[in-house]
């Protein structure tokens, strides 16, 4: 059962051979066996989820049931939920239950999923490695002394634990595709603007997006079918015509044309990455799809321009965490100048504390040109990158990831190090577009590899059926680590 | 107060914050610091700055900044009253309220 596709489960619901309450009970009792090792979830509320269950199987009973009605989903701790506590995995929220939903939870909520719980994740989304938590390091469920990537690494550990059946991550510099392929699951990070942010909250505004993480490119098209489209509390929000990111899964891949971008397999990748895959493009080449060569010249400024933009965002963004109207707020201080600086400091980790230092600093007067305004400068050169190799391919592939997960506290004391795990993912943000990982196989210490696939704006169907029959022909997205 | 260069890698690098910048963007960012956190993250974000420092030297002539993928602008909408006060619920979850209000220390005589 825990190895069951949404579709598969709907079935069986439908058939009566399981309940919602009972599949719920079945993954709160996992979570409760395995979840100490891994620490993928900050909260847990049984009644909650089994009150949601209980509404499920009302629905189901009286035949007013959707795909996703009665199936367990956990949530990254990002997402603001009503009455939930929601703490964005950091201190300065440690106390904060929401007040209200955000859009994707109540997109979940109206179409009958259970909550099956916040997941862990590196502070206000910055990090590569989920050791940033105010509540612990989240464990990789393959090697419980590796790191499961990040920022999204709870969501990313739970699923490939089969501790939910799916569940949602954001992505601003690759936290979906990252811990994804760390971890041997499968994720996507939709256009800029096909999700909702409203109630999701803010690390920077311009390139955070929200997608769904799953064990297959068929379940990722169901959640992200019910987490897109058009919401009028965010002004980001793009007005479409409604799509059904399924209806290509069956398409054939015969003239498929896989760009493939000489900068994504230079030196810097690990051997056993290019390996997996290498193996993963020959699959594609059986599947009836051709090769071409394309270059992203301007990529390799990603890093850079990421580390002053995302910053930037976040010291704006973060401002509103000064204990005013929520959240922590320091016990002792003389006037407000210094409640805001104790509480601040207080309550924000290293990480955090470092990038708002970076984006005030590159946003203050005499800098603004240099940094800021020069890197959103580079911003159009990648972008402008992928438009023209777009011209000559439909999706572009690559690894995810330069190696396969490291050791917790590996990357020691030097930031920089963590930064250059996004190599491959951070240029897909910038220019906005659509991006998946999925598993292709392991690599040294027998740790999962990631294949990333990177379509052109408003793919994502394309990248579903892409993903869908490399996983027909393959079963690395089947496998799962072993656990106590 | 005299700051001396003992570190020629630091003198060589395209930005170099000194400690004096460290504590005013502490300050800006309204963020409480030691004098030792102040060293750390001196080194921290000067190592920082030097990744950052590659992309200076991009020509960027006749270049727009982009600040939105499709170059969109934030929609607006009717400048009508739509939401509902929900002042109560809000300021449950508050520090310090007091008759609607919420209580910071005084900063007005």
């Amino acid at each position: 059962m825990i190895n069951a596709t949404i579709k598969q489960l709907g079935a069986a619901l439908r058939a009566k051979q399981i309940s919602s309450v009972e599949l719920t009970q079945l993954y709160l009792d996992r979570i409760h066996q395995l979840n100490p090792q891994l620490n993928a979830f900050i909260t847990l509320n049984a009644d909650k989820s089994l009150a949601q269950a209980r509404a499920a199987d009302a629905r189901l009973a009286s035949g007013d049931a959707d795909v996703l009605t009665g199936i367990p989903i956990a949530q990254k701790d990002i997402f603001c939920a009503k009455d939930w506590l929601t703490t964005c995995g950091s201190k300065m929220l440690n106390n904060f239950v929401s007040p209200y939903d955000a859009h994707v939870i109540s997109q979940f909520n109206q179409a009958g999923a259970i909550n099956l719980g916040k997941t862990n994740m590196d502070e206000f989304a910055m990090g590569s490695s989920n050791e940033t938590s105010h509540y612990g390091s989240v464990k990789n469920p393959w090697d419980i002394q590796r790191v499961p990537g990040g920022s999204s690494g709870g969501t990313a550990a739970a699923v490939a634990a089969r501790l939910c059946v799916a569940a949602t991550g954001t992505d601003t510099g690759g936290s979906i595709r990252q811990p994804a392929a760390l971890c041997g699951i499968s994720g996507l990070k939709p256009t800029y603007g096909v999700v909702s942010r409203y109630g999701m909250i803010a690390f920077a505004s311009s390139l955070d997006q929200a997608g769904p993480m799953g064990r297959s490119a068929e379940d990722l098209a169901i959640l992200l079918n019910t987490m897109a489209g058009f919401d009028e509390r965010d002004s980001t929000s793009l007005q479409r015509e409604k799509e059904d990111y399924a209806r290509d899964l069956s398409q054939p891949l015969k003239g498929l044309r896989i760009g493939l971008p000489t900068e994504f397999f230079a030196a810097g990748m690990g051997g056993d990455v290019a390996q997996a895959v290498e193996a993963a493009i020959a699959e594609y080449k059986k599947l009836g799809a051709t090769l071409v060569d394309i270059s992203l010249p301007n990529s390799r400024l990603s890093i850079p321009v990421y580390y002053v933009l995302a910053p930037a965002e976040a010291s704006s963004n973060l401002s509103r965490f000064d204990g005013v109207r929520y959240g922590h707020r320091a016990e002792n201080y003389r006037d407000l100048t210094e409640m805001y600086e104790k509480t601040r400091a207080e309550g924000f980790g290293d990480e955090v504390k470092r990038r708002i230092m970076i984006g005030t600093y590159v946003l203050s007067h005499g800098y603004y040109d240099a940094y800021y305004l020069q890197a959103q400068k580079i911003r159009r050169l990648i972008a402008q990158d992928f438009v023209e190799a777009f011209k000559h391919c439909d999706v572009i592939m690559g690894p995810t990831s330069p190696s396969t997960a490291f050791k917790l506290g590996e990357k020691g004391d030097d930031p920089v190090q963590m930064y250059l795990s996004d190599i491959y993912t951070i240029a897909v943000n910038l220019a906005g577009l659509p991006g998946m990982s999925i598993p292709c196989g392991f690599g040294d210490n027998a740790m999962p590899v990631g294949l990333q696939i990177i379509g052109n704006y408003f793919e994502e169907a394309r990248m579903l059926n892409v993903a869908h029959q490399y996983q027909l022909a393959t079963d690395w997205h089947n496998r799962a680590p072993s656990l106590g | 107060m005299i700051t001396y260069c003992t570190d020629f890698d630091k003198a060589f690098a395209t930005m170099s914050l000194s400690q004096a910048d460290v504590e005013k963007v502490a300050r800006l960012a309204r963020l409480a610091m030691s004098e030792a956190e102040i060293q750390t993250a001196q080194a921290q974000l000067t190592h920082i700055f030097d990744l950052i420092s590659e992309m200076q030297a991009v020509d960027t002539k006749g270049i727009e900044p982009m600040s939105h993928s499709q170059d969109l602008a934030q929609r607006l909408r009717e400048d009508v009253v739509t939401e509902v006060n929900q002042r109560a619920v809000f300021q449950a979850i508050a520090p310090q309220i007091e008759g609607g209000l919420y209580l910071v220390p005084q900063v007005i005589e």
